[in-house]
């Protein structure tokens, strides 16, 4: 392994300092970035240690309703929070529908946002990639690309962002706080990932020594809590990245959809949300006609990157699941196989 | 235990030490952490060894940036091919029956990816690791081989570990021209790796020109016996200590270069060194289950019996050597046919060599024929079980052999009543659940064979009434030192507790192999030998001495119990071991013996374990994702010496039969021949949310001829029939006849 600076600042602004030298790389539970030095896809000269910043492992809830989740919560922590999740069931079943218990434990919420495409070519140093190494070419461009993305890709690069969490951070609006030398600043978590167009190595809008303090969800997003799913297609059960994924939110009124939200995750650089398909379901039944017509306007502009048409159908159809699902209502209790397709429907008896 | 004055021994069947559900003697060992793994030992003065692995999957390499290496802090040597030590036995060449040819840094040439290319030594693992970052080797690329489009076919001379590469019998042509039905598929199984939990690690340590090695292994005396040949030294010099590994699945039978290398280096540096390899790393030199092309035809009669029977795989293996997997084989003693041919052509690609992978070549054979079978029984307008009875085998196809035993068709009836097979639809895509997923039931049966290797095991009966047995055996985590002991204890007529079991250490007597499911029959037989010559060596001395209870008794002959002997006609009269060694003046009395298949029994009977897998997948019909629901398996393999560990086995290998048909698979980048999933996130086995129910019926068997003990094995048996049943079921709630292995959500859709 090669060697490195290790540095555990004890205040946001040493750390932001810390972070703005070269090779610097903010450090959270390590485990994205630890195994990324490992492979050697990521060869950081600093470790900015923030875990032991003081005042960001909390959950707040502000006077206008938002919530402000500190950007060290751990992943299992913010799920299992019994008001959050009864406020933001998606983004609990999200949580935990990603990893495995023992990574949710550890992991943390800036480090769930901002981990690293899982793309293989990225993380294998003897594979041409322009996100890791800028000009080098894609190699994933005519590789092993069944995963790789359908939207928003370009010929430079066509990874996807694989967070779970993000999705429905996305479709409700948060909001990201981050600290900067030049001080405090929002942004719409939206706007954080980039996509790849001609500089696939530019991931975030987050410039050197920016860090994360914060995630915020407004206090509407909760509107949304009785009528909300996160749905992730996966090849196994439990333990795997999305194939495809949706997060549906919805305010219904007397079978009419008076407001609607939706994203995509597997499929794009960052996770997708899909506003035409939101604007068309505003003001209609909450009947499949509108749910297949909402698919059909998110993936209008989808197409394969690679031997990976088949997640565009994938994809509508998981966007008609998880609207359809979100119609019928968000289950009581969460459910014994987060985000799993085999546990979204009444009557199922999976014992997990 | 009894014994007849021939000393020929009748063995209870109940309330004996075997046949108890006991728990693994060392599993609070191992939950606790308190058992030391080969890369738990840290000898004094231990150096850590990194090796640098080819990036390429053909070619040679140009230059290695030593200096650089070398010049890390921490780093004391880099071994290349210029400066390795010199070995005895030149690594291009075989080396007995499990030493295939391997790298070990012979010279410059890459032929795989992941293939050792230098090996860099320094005082910490992290300096190590780093040294062999900064090789930065260059190289000369050439074009990779690396499927059936620009691979090299050649014809098979041997499959596996040298078995032939044909079987046949009957007339094919006449068979499918009486057929009515005629199926003709093709399927495909994918490279898989092993993935033991723990990786392939080696300490070796040299005193002089003796050799200490720590590392798990599943071969012990094989093995000591080729590392000695490859450094030149006698075989008394070697000691491999193996107590415990954390899976081998075969990957640890067969000799590989990495470990080797580790000893090389503490050879060169005249210290200890450790080696293990990383999970990346197990991707390439140390075995996987070769990718299979296969094709079956099968001709069926109007009546829905075989008339030919027709297995052909093209089996993947490296450039230099010849594993192949013999998949066609498993069309070979299971279903009666007038006619049956297995047949294998060799594909050269630019790999590391397959090797043995738990039920290697049943496993990929029986998915695609317990696939065809389904497909014939559906031509057919059969049930697929009326099917497998129609065709069923009452002594083996082809030789005519009965059977030692077979209770396959117990298997099928009590599986297929407690899976609640009858009421199948014969048309797919016709249940649904509750929920509205699709639901399919599929079956297919489980065949595997039952080799006996020949080991060796000592019992030395001691003067306080306990014992001490002892064969170099291998327990990989299946459980065979709780079912050899119950063995050892059974023989010698003690409760298991006054019985010390010795085991996974090479200068013991030879344990044979734990492979092939043959452990328990093997190491079990001569642990069984030994302890009734112990037994015998103490009835003599009793029954000779005046002042024994039992003299006289030669001719009634003993029974051993309860670590006493007694007179067969008079059970009242008896004497405790403790005794007899006593008044003997002996501290012990020590039995030694082998154990070997009578070969006359091999030759009249056919030897197998069957079973038959019934199993239910659930499939969303629109997002295509499977899960098998329940699985329910029923097995006869002889005697069960605990049914607890069994059942395991049983469950294990079902698993594993889900993971193969639903998720395994190594995807290789066509261009480079690299492995693009080379770790546990990314090449999927089954989790626990994937095997929600199952249920292992153990069918009782009495098999008198598979060896004295009757035991047969259950560690492979369970694969097979069930990747099968699992894609037959996807077929019967899809629709969907899926050929290529794994299945995947886009097959679905
Ligand atoms: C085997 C495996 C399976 C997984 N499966 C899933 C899955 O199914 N779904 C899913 O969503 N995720 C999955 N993950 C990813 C997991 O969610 C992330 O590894 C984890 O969330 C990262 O959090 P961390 O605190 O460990 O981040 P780190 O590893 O510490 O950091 C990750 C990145 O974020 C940066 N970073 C961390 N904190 C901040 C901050 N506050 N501000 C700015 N930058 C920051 C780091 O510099 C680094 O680049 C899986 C991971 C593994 C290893
Ligand atoms: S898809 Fe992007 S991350 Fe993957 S190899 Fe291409 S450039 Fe690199």
């Amino acid at each position: 392994m090669k060697r490195f600076d290790y540095v555990r600042p004890s205040s946001i602004a040493e750390a932001v300092s810390a972070a703005a030298l070269p090779g610097s790389a903010i450090l959270g539970a390590g485990t994205n970035l630890l195994d990324m030095m490992k492979i050697g896809s990521a060869q950081p000269e600093r470790l900015v240690d923030i875990t032991r910043l003081p005042g960001l492992d909390g959950i707040d809830w502000l006077p206008d309703g938002s919530v402000e989740i500190g950007a060290l919560v751990r992943n299992a922590d913010l799920a299992y929070d019994e008001r959050f999740a009864r406020r933001f069931p998606s983004v609990a079943e999200a949580l935990l529908s990603g990893a495995s218990p023992q990574l949710r434990n550890a992991a943390t919420a800036g480090g769930n946002v901002m981990q690293h495409t899982r793309c293989a070519y990225f993380h294998d140093l003897s594979s041409a990639c322009n996100r890791r190494s800028p000009g080098s070419g894609c190699d994933a461009l005519n590789g092993e690309n069944r995963l790789h993305a359908v939207l928003g890709w370009s010929e430079h690069c066509i990874a996807t962002h694989p967070s779970d969490f993000c999705v429905p951070l996305v479709a409700l609006d948060a909001v990201v706080e981050i600290e900067g030398h030049k001080g405090r600043r929002e942004l719409a978590l939206e706007a954080l990932h980039l996509l790849p167009g001609n500089t696939p190595e530019v991931e975030s809008a987050l410039m050197p020594g920016e860090l994360i303090v914060a995630l915020r969800l407004p206090a509407e997003a909760a509107d949304f809590a009785s009528h909300t799913r996160y749905l992730k297609l996966r090849e196994r059960t439990s333990y795997a990245f999305a194939v495809v994924s949706a997060a549906a939110a919805l305010v219904v009124d007397a079978g009419v959809v008076q407001s609607a939200r939706l994203a995509l995750g597997g499929v794009a650089a960052k996770p997708w949300r899909a506003r035409r398909a939101e604007d068309a379901l505003t003001g209609k039944p909450a009947s499949p006609e509108a749910f297949a017509e909402a698919a059909r306007l998110a993936l209008a502009d989808a197409k394969p990157s690679g031997h990976n048409a088949f997640k565009i159908e994938l994809a509508r159809r998981i966007v008609v699941r998880a609207l359809t699902e979100a119609a019928t209502g968000t289950p009581e209790r969460t459910i014994p196989l987060p985000g799993s397709v085999f546990t979204t429907q009444a009557g199922s008896n999976h014992v997990a | 235990m009894s014994l007849d004055a021939a000393g020929n021994v009748a063995l209870p069947r109940f309330g004996s030490n075997a046949g108890q559900p006991l728990s693994r003697r060392d599993g609070v060992l191992k939950v606790t952490g308190r058992a030391t793994y080969a890369a738990d030992n840290h000898p004094n003065g231990m150096l850590y060894a990194v090796p640098a692995v080819s990036t390429i999957a053909r070619g040679r390499v140009l230059a290695l940036d030593v200096a650089a290496a070398k010049a890390h802090p921490g780093v004391v040597e880099v071994m290349t091919p210029d400066n390795k030590p010199p070995l005895a036995h030149d690594p291009d060449e075989k080396l007995g029956r499990f030493g295939l040819r391997i790298e070990a840094l012979q010279d410059n040439t890459v032929r795989y990816v992941h293939q050792p290319i230098a090996v860099v030594v320094a005082d910490t693992l992290e300096a190590a690791t780093e040294g062999a970052r900064l090789l930065a080797p260059r190289y000369e690329v050439e074009d990779a081989r690396t499927g059936p489009d620009n691979g090299m076919r050649f014809d098979a001379q041997t499959v596996a570990l040298g078995s032939p590469p044909r079987a046949a019998h009957g007339d094919l042509e006449a068979g499918f021209a009486a057929a009515a039905h005629l199926v003709e598929s093709d399927y495909e199984t994918p490279a898989q790796y092993h993935n033991a939990m723990e990786p392939h690690a080696v300490v070796a340590s040299w005193d002089g020109d003796h050799l200490t090695i720590d590392m798990p292994n599943q071969a012990l005396a094989i093995s000591a016996s080729a590392y000695a040949t490859y450094f030149g030294i006698p075989v008394e010099n070697v000691v491999l200590r193996s107590p415990f590994l954390g899976g081998g699945f075969g990957s640890k039978a067969i000799l590989n270069g990495p470990q080797l290398l580790g000893m090389m280096a503490a050879r060169m540096l005249k210290r200890p060194v450790k080696l293990v390899l990383t999970r990346a790393q197990m991707y390439g030199p140390v075995g996987h289950r070769g990718a299979t092309w296969q094709r079956l035809r099968l001709g069926v009669d109007g009546g829905g019996r075989l008339t030919a029977l027709h297995h052909h795989s093209l089996s993947a293996t490296s450039s230099f050597e010849d594993f192949l997997e013999p998949a066609a084989n498993a069309s070979q003693g299971l279903y009666a046919s007038p006619a049956i041919v297995s047949e294998h052509t060799g594909l050269r690609l630019d790999i590391g060599t397959p090797g043995p992978m738990r039920a290697p070549g049943e496993a990929s054979g029986s998915a695609a024929l317990e696939s065809a079978m389904d497909e014939a029984a559906y031509a057919c307008g059969m049930d697929p079980l009326d099917f497998r009875l129609a065709n069923y085998a009452d002594t083996e196809p082809g030789s005519g052999k009965p059977y030692s035993s077979k209770a396959l068709r117990e298997c099928y009836a009590e599986g297929a009543k407690r899976f609640g097979w009858s009421g199948r639809p014969m048309e797919p895509r016709q249940m649904r659940d509750d929920n509205g997923f699709l639901v399919g039931w599929g079956m297919g049966t489980a065949l595997f064979g039952c080799p006996q290797f020949p080991a060796s095991a000592r019992a030395t009966l001691r003067a306080n009434g306990t014992a001490l047995v002892e064969t170099a055996g291998a327990d990989m985590g299946q459980g065979a030192w709780t079912a050899l002991a119950q063995i050892a204890a059974e023989s010698l007529g003690l409760d298991m507790d006054k019985v010390e079991f010795h085991s996974g250490l090479s200068t013991l007597p030879d344990g044979g192999v734990a492979g092939g499911s043959g452990h328990t029959g093997s190491a079990g037989m001569a642990l069984r030998n030994a302890s009734h010559e112990a037994i015998r060596q103490l009835a003599d001395s009793a029954t000779a001495d005046a002042r024994s209870p039992l003299f006289g008794a030669g001719n009634v002959g003993v029974v051993a119990r309860d670590g006493r002997l007694h007179r067969r006609d008079d059970e009242s009269r008896s004497e405790s071991y403790a005794d007899i060694l006593q008044r003997a003046g002996r501290a012990d009395m020590v039995g030694k013996a082998d154990a070997a298949r009578d070969p006359e029994d091999a030759k009249r009977h056919a030897m197998y374990s069957h079973g038959a897998v019934f199993a239910e997948v659930k499939v969303d019909p629109d997002l295509g994702q499977v899960r098998v629901s329940r699985m329910v398996g029923a097995f006869a393999a002889g005697r069960i010496i605990n049914p607890k560990l069994v059942r395991s086995q049983y469950f294990g290998g079902m698993i594993w039969g889900a993971s193969f048909a639903l998720l395994e698979e190594a995807v290789t980048d066509r261009r480079t021949g690299r492995i693009m999933n080379a770790d546990l996130a990314e090449y999927h086995v089954a989790v626990n949310a994937d095997i929600p129910e199952m249920e292992a019926i153990l069918i009782p068997e009495e098999d008198p001829h598979v060896n004295a003990l009757g035991v047969k094995g259950v560690g492979e048996v369970g694969i097979t029939g069930t990747v099968g049943a699992i894609a037959n079921a996807v077929w019967h709630a899809t629709g969907r006849r899926v050929r290529r292995f794994p299945i995947r959500i886009e097959d679905l859709i």
